[in-house]
């Protein structure tokens, strides 16, 4: 099905000044598409050039318009030599075949050169006229829409979800071809940006067939990643969700954005919303050719997620529940995951834990780029154990699903995590005893697994809220605090750090030492979230993210969660301290100062994060005040409880969350930095998940930072103690960096506050480590403090004009607003938002713009020059921001959600000078309006706005 | 251990004012974490040194990223690499702009040239301003000046247009861009304890009064309205020369003066013995305006021919206030003088300036 793309050149601006005699530019423009060019004329002598030129028209078929981005070159005319480049302009067009996003591009956008940043801008004008009827054009795959949103996307309802969608591309890695000897930097970068540009044209084109084979027209959650395999290759890879979802109109009364009560769907007679097409759940792997190569794999995971094999399965989950969702015929294995990590409320029945695996690989040489069997097959493998471990834990999906690889020269750590859960399989109210009518529910929290054959060993209760079912004592999870689970006190951030040495090795020993090491570092990171979780008395942990980065010499483990107290879980115990040497005086003293410290510690904790679990409790299990008798008591019961299991050896897990053995040197170590994480400052709150458990009012004001840090580590002969030190001390310092820099913005919450870590290669010198420690730090909102519940929404619009004044930052209001308050030369720059929320909290989000899915390479030979590494690099991020904002512009938004920088590669070379550096970065463009502008909207509207908004507004 | 790399990006640019202001008087990294130190820093948010470096060393790159643009602030609004807020926009570009009064005084009708720029190690030394924030200064009074000194139209507006400044600020600059056009001579040891506030008030009357823009309509055609002093009302001054060329005229301006100051002022004795000195010394000025040397001259000549003497006689303000008054209003009821107009124009001018210089 053809199209016909039609690009306009209109105007360029500040444009560099490439003739030092006259100081001017003979500028003209290069218009690319596929294999046609068209030129503009040249205008001669001029910084701010008018071509204003014909309408440039490509007849191309879809497949390409999804694949190719629209190239622009500006150059400059010389009559001698050969015409310089000045900068280049990758316009997607994607947006622009979906009849329910962007029907124009246009707009200035900066005029990129990968050596020299930023040159100038240019205006735009990009149409794209279909030669089909509407009905023919969403057959294609052209029509699919793609949202990075790991939720329902605010203005639309999900009629039916179809379930997980993948797929990878390879490629060879212009940066290691041959041909890279003899190019210029420039042409190689160049060459890169236009591979990945296409290879993920090529993926979401794929994706969008697979998407439309299974009836959906949507995927959501859509997570694309790159593999910089080096030598071995490039791989693109994405999943996503794929569903089908409808417009809410804006006047249509429809309740929440929920899971349709009755699906439209042809193939099923009862009314199933939710379930997996036949066709689409085995993914059309070839899990033949095991890789030769392949080492071993770990399915190291957390205790909660016991190997399966092990333990007797579960009885399988309760019929009335799951038989709906799943096709009578569909075979166990056949579990849907889902990469949403926000549901319509009562969507999540029982969530059973976290599951992950983890697989080390040794990369080998792309052959084939048309077959990337091996790197199917090894994701295929992942996500089978990943659907056996929810088996186990008695859940038949797993959502809040992600993947992720860490790739240190040819040896690759592949990593999966998600949460098993019961899903609502017809939201059906009446199937849920806890969903009826009331605004929280304890459903979700239930064990979903069978009471008499646990899949490992918890001590379980009955639920705090309903007290009819079951609950566990603790939950960890990698979704977001669902709209309906009732929160006592506030949430905070989490983390724990862990740094492993290893030996530098090649190969295969390589990848089998840290196949070793993983086990053991999950297990310590769980110990250290585990101890971290009750220090703070709270009981569950939501948006887990656990991250091992592999290096030469050492592994880095970094696991962020936000950690909250959930009313329906049992209070959480004290922390005990207990020796094993027989008692010498001294000793003893030791440990009962120890454990006073921490007794203070939890204490002061319940009083900073509000945790005061209602008195009610007390009446059914006894005091919830964790004083040293109830642990124990917990402790003994714990091992007799795993009596009665299977053989299970993980109960001594348990044990160590409760009681800390001081002989024991890591225990010496997990109490020290236990009690040397420094207190948050007051007006601070943070989590890495999108809304801050336990505060409802949110003020407008946001703001979206990134942070980037290397460290280079002196001494590689450094033990695992004092690596782990240093690493949490630079973990603890970065934090309190950015709490500095926003000291002038509190009370404020950092939310979505995401780490990454990575220990880059050091060639040259062997015995320094790089620790490169990226955070990817986000929003901060503005909030009045706790209020009283009556008192919240007037409370937090008295703040909301408040801020505006006096804050040091205000931001544009709106567009409007600006371009009143024009300044006397050129027309005022659009304000774009950028957040990693999928919300802007006071705004409603009217229009869905398409997918931005952007990736640039910068180089430098002047790196001194540019302020060093960090000018360079500082520039460089604010380029990549500058870019994004003209996209989302041209589109005729005015923010981008679900922002995330998901690549930042950067090396160095100071000896010569030089640096490199790339960032993938990837969001939905949206338009908001503000809900204080809403009052000009019938009423009718901002009723149902309150409701879809409910669930990050007061609930 | 060492930090080798420490980025911080925001979306919207995130500018602490204050740090700015010491990064504006040039200070380095070290010293600025100094001075915050200083001023108590560390007590906000449990921060330590190593965090109050790296937010300075942060501040510091961001603004020195920003710089580039603020050389053309109207860029500062259309480019799209920095998201800066319209109000943080206007701070950035008003504070950057912004000078030493002490700083200006020294240069004020210098040449704006490399050779004035060698100088500027003295002047660092000699006001106590780094040399970088002198730098910038120097720098900032250049390119105001290259902008505006070709461009038509009136002067202040000229340099609001093209650097968006405030009014009083953009009002400094015309002053400054005035005497580097015209090269008044402002550094003679006499003129020192002349401050800048004093000679930019007087290039604000000779830009408002004696200029081309300041008695014609503006037309697209005219060059140079406001930089340069009208060639034709200098030539006319020459005209005045009346006033003490002619013996009857003199005595009779003198009659008129003494009459309406009998009694009114303490130095009247010394005013009626030194009327013709004065008068002789303002009409002198006038008339050799022509010339751009003594255009030049103009600070000077008023202070060693009038200003002096008359503090020597230790004339009160309000005494030269009335002095000049009735000085200036006399020449009207002299019948044969004919030169009125050009007279006012002349008097006013001079009438403020010596004023505004007149320390007593």
């Amino acid at each position: 099905m053809p199209g016909k793309l039609k690009a306009k050149i209109v105007a360029g601006r500040h444009l560099p000044v490439m003739d030092r005699a006259s100081d001017l530019t003979d500028a003209f423009v290069e218009v690319k598409f596929g294999n046609t060019t068209f030129k503009t004329d040249v205008f001669p002598k001029s910084l701010n050039p008018q071509w204003n030129s014909e309408w440039f028209k490509f007849e191309v078929d879809d497949e390409d318009l999804q694949d190719e981005p629209l190239q622009i070159t500006v150059l400059d005319h010389d009559t001698y030599s050969a015409n310089d480049a000045i900068g280049k302009v990758y316009i997607d067009i994607d947006p622009l075949l979906s009849c329910e996003a962007a029907t124009v591009i246009s707009g200035w956008f900066p005029i990129y050169d990968t050596i020299h940043g930023i040159r100038g801008e240019i205006n735009v004008l990009v149409k794209v006229d279909l030669f089909n009827d509407l009905n023919r054009f969403r057959q294609s795959s052209c029509g699919v829409k793609f949202f990075c949103t790991t939720s329902i996307p605010r203005c639309y309802r999900v009629a039916l979800v179809h379930g997980f969608v993948e797929e990878l591309v390879v490629n060879e890695d212009p940066e290691y071809q041959w041909i890279d000897r003899i190019r210029t930097p420039r042409a190689s970068n160049e060459a890169r940006q236009r591979l990945i540009s296409l290879m993920s044209g090529e993926l979401q084109r794929k994706i969008g067939l697979k998407v439309l084979e299974m009836g959906g027209n949507a995927v959501v959650g859509y997570l694309q990643c790159f593999d910089l395999e080096g030598e071995s290759g490039l791989v693109v890879r994405a999943i996503g969700t794929a569903c089908t979802l409808d417009k809410l109109s804006p006047g249509t009364d429809s309740k929440e954005p929920v899971f349709s009560e009755d699906p439209p769907h042809p193939l099923s007679g009862p009314p199933t919303p939710l379930r997996t097409l036949p066709s689409s759940s085995p993914p059309p792997f070839s899990p033949s050719k095991p890789c030769s190569r392949q080492s071993s794999s770990s399915d190291t995971d957390l205790s909660l997620t016991p190997r399966i094999g092990k333990t007797s399965p579960p009885s399988s989950p309760s019929p009335p529940l799951s038989a709906p969702f799943l096709i009578p015929s569909q075979k166990l294995t056949e579990f849907p995951i889902f990469t949403l990590t926000c549901f319509p409320p009562g969507f999540l029945v029982h969530v059973g834990g976290v599951v992950s695996t983890r697989s080390v690989k040794l990369l080998d040489r792309i052959h084939n780029p048309d077959e990337p069997e091996t790197r199917d097959a090894w994701w295929e493998e992942i996500r089978q154990e990943i659907k056996s471990h929810a088996k186990a834990l008695g859940c038949h999906a797993v959502v809040g699903y992600s993947e992720s690889t860490s790739i240190c020269e040819e040896v690759c750590i592949l990593s999966a995590s998600g949460t098993a859960a019961m899903l609502n399989p017809r939201f059906m109210r009446e199937g849920c005893l806890d969903t009826g009518g009331s605004d929280h529910s304890c459903g979700f929290v239930h064990i979903p697994y069978d009471e008499f054959n646990m899949p490992f060993p918890a001590q379980l209760t009955y639920c705090y809220h309903c007290r009819r079912q079951k609950v566990p004592d603790v939950l960890f999870t990698t979704i977001d605090l669902p709209a309906e689970a009732e929160v006592t006190g506030k949430g905070c951030l989490i983390q724990a750090r862990l740094c492993r040495t290893k030996k530098k090795a090649q190969g295969e020993v390589n990848a089998t030492s840290i196949s070793n090491l993983l086990p053991f570092m999950e297990y310590e990171l769980h110990t250290q979230l585990m101890n971290k979780l009750k220090l703070r008395s709270m009981n569950a942990l939501f948006g887990l993210r656990i991250q091992i980065s592999v290096g030469e010499n050492m592994l880095l483990g970094l696991a962020s969660a936000t950690g909250v107290y959930l009313s329906a879980l049992p209070a959480p115990g004290g922390i005990q301290i207990a020796g094993k040497t027989p008692s010498d005086l001294s000793y003893d003293q030791h440990i009962s100062t120890m454990q006073k410290r921490i007794d203070d510690t939890i204490a002061k904790n319940k009083e900073l994060y509000n945790i005061h679990p209602p008195e009610c409790i007390e009446e059914v299990v006894g005091s919830p005040i964790p004083d040293r008798q109830r642990s124990s008591r917990l402790f003994r019961s714990t091992s007799e409880s795993s009596d009665e299991l299977s053989e299970l050896d993980l109960s001594h897990g348990k044990k160590d969350a409760f009681v800390l053995e001081i002989d024991d040197t890591d225990a010496v170590e997990d109490i020290q930095s236990l009690l040397t994480d420094a207190p948050i400052p007051a007006g601070f709150y943070s989590c890495n998940t999108e809304v801050m458990p336990g505060i409802y009012n949110w003020t407008s004001g946001l703001q979206m930072f990134t942070s980037v840090r290397v460290y280079r580590l002196s001494n590689a002969n450094l033990t695992n103690q004092g690596l782990n030190k240093i690493f949490t001390d630079l973990c603890e310092n970065l934090l309190k960096s950015l709490y500095f820099k926003l000291r002038s913005m509190i009370p404020c919450c950092l939310c979505h506050l995401n780490f990454t870590v990575a220990v880059p290669e050091e060639e040259l010198i062997q015995v320094r480590g790089h620790t490169y420690l990226k955070i990817e730090l986000c929003v901060f909102v503005c909030f009045p403090g706790s209020g009283e519940n009556e008192e919240q929404l007037q409370f937090s619009m008295e703040l909301f004009s408040s801020s505006e004044r006096c804050s040091p930052l205000p931001e544009g209001r709106s567009r409007s607003l600006r371009s009143t308050r024009s300044l006397p030369c050129g027309a005022p720059v659009t304000v774009v938002k950028m957040t990693p929320l999928s919300f802007l909290p006071g705004t409603r989000i009217v229009k869905y713009l398409g997918i931005i899915n952007m990736f640039f390479i910068r180089e430098t030979t002047s790196l001194r020059e540019e302020g060093g590494v960090s000018g360079f690099l500082h520039s460089f991020i604010a380029e990549v921001f500058a870019m994004v904002r003209a996209h989302v512009a041209a589109l005729g938004g005015n923010a981008l959600v679900s922002y995330s920088m998901k690549e930042c590669v950067f090396m160095e070379n100071p000896n010569k000078n030089q640096a490199q550096c790339l960032i993938n970065v990837s969001g939905d463009a949206v338009i908001f309006i503000r809900e204080s502008d809403q009052e000009a909207i019938p009423p009718l509207l901002s009723s149902r706005q309150t409701s879809s908004t409910g669930a990050d507004g007061t609930t | 251990m060492s930090m080798e790399l420490d980025v911080f990006v925001g979306n919207t640019t995130i500018m602490d004012m204050e740090v700015y202001q010491l990064w504006l008087d040039g200070l380095t990294v070290s010293d600025a974490v100094k001075v915050r130190m200083d001023e108590g820093a560390l007590l906000e948010c449990e921060a330590n040194a190593e965090v109050l470096t790296s937010d300075t060393m942060d501040q510091f790159r961001t603004f020195q990223m920003c710089e580039r643009l603020l050389h053309s602030p109207t860029k500062l609004g259309s480019q799209l690499l920095y998201q800066i807020p319209a109000q943080n926009q206007r701070i950035l570009i008003e504070r950057y702009y912004e000078f030493d009064s002490v700083f200006a005084r020294e240069v004020l009708g210098k040449k704006l040239s490399k050779g004035t720029k060698k100088d500027l190690d003295d002047i660092s030394c000699k006001t106590g301003i780094t040399l970088k924030s002198c730098r910038r200064q120097f720098d900032n009074f250049k390119r105001v000046f290259k902008v505006v000194e070709e461009l038509k139209g009136p002067l202040v507006e000229n340099i609001q247009r093209h650097f968006l400044l405030s009014d009083t600020l953009a009002r400094d600059y015309a002053a400054i861009v005035f005497f580097a056009n015209s090269r008044f001579e402002t550094g003679k040891r006499k003129l020192q304890y002349l401050s800048f506030q004093d000679f930019a008030f007087c290039a604000g009357q000779l830009i408002s009064y004696w200029t081309v823009g300041a008695v014609d309509v503006w037309e697209p055609n005219d060059p140079d309205m406001d930089v340069d002093l009208e060639k034709e009302f200098l030539h006319e001054l020459k005209d005045l020369k009346v006033l003490v060329n002619d013996k009857d005229m003199m005595d009779q301006h003198k009659i008129l003066v003494c009459a309406a100051l009998r009694g009114k002022i303490k130095v009247y004795k010394l005013m009626e013995v030194n009327f013709k000195n004065l008068s002789r010394a303002l009409i002198n000025l006038a008339s050799k305006l022509t010339h751009t040397k003594d255009v030049r001259d103009l600070f000077i000549d008023l202070v060693e021919k009038f200003i002096e003497p008359c503090r020597y006689d230790r004339w009160t303000v309000a005494e030269i206030t009335l002095f000049l008054t009735h000085y200036t209003n006399a020449a009207h009821c002299l019948g044969t003088f004919r030169y009125q107009m050009i007279w006012d124009r002349y008097m006013g001018v001079i009438k403020s300036c010596i004023l505004q210089m007149y320390h007593e």
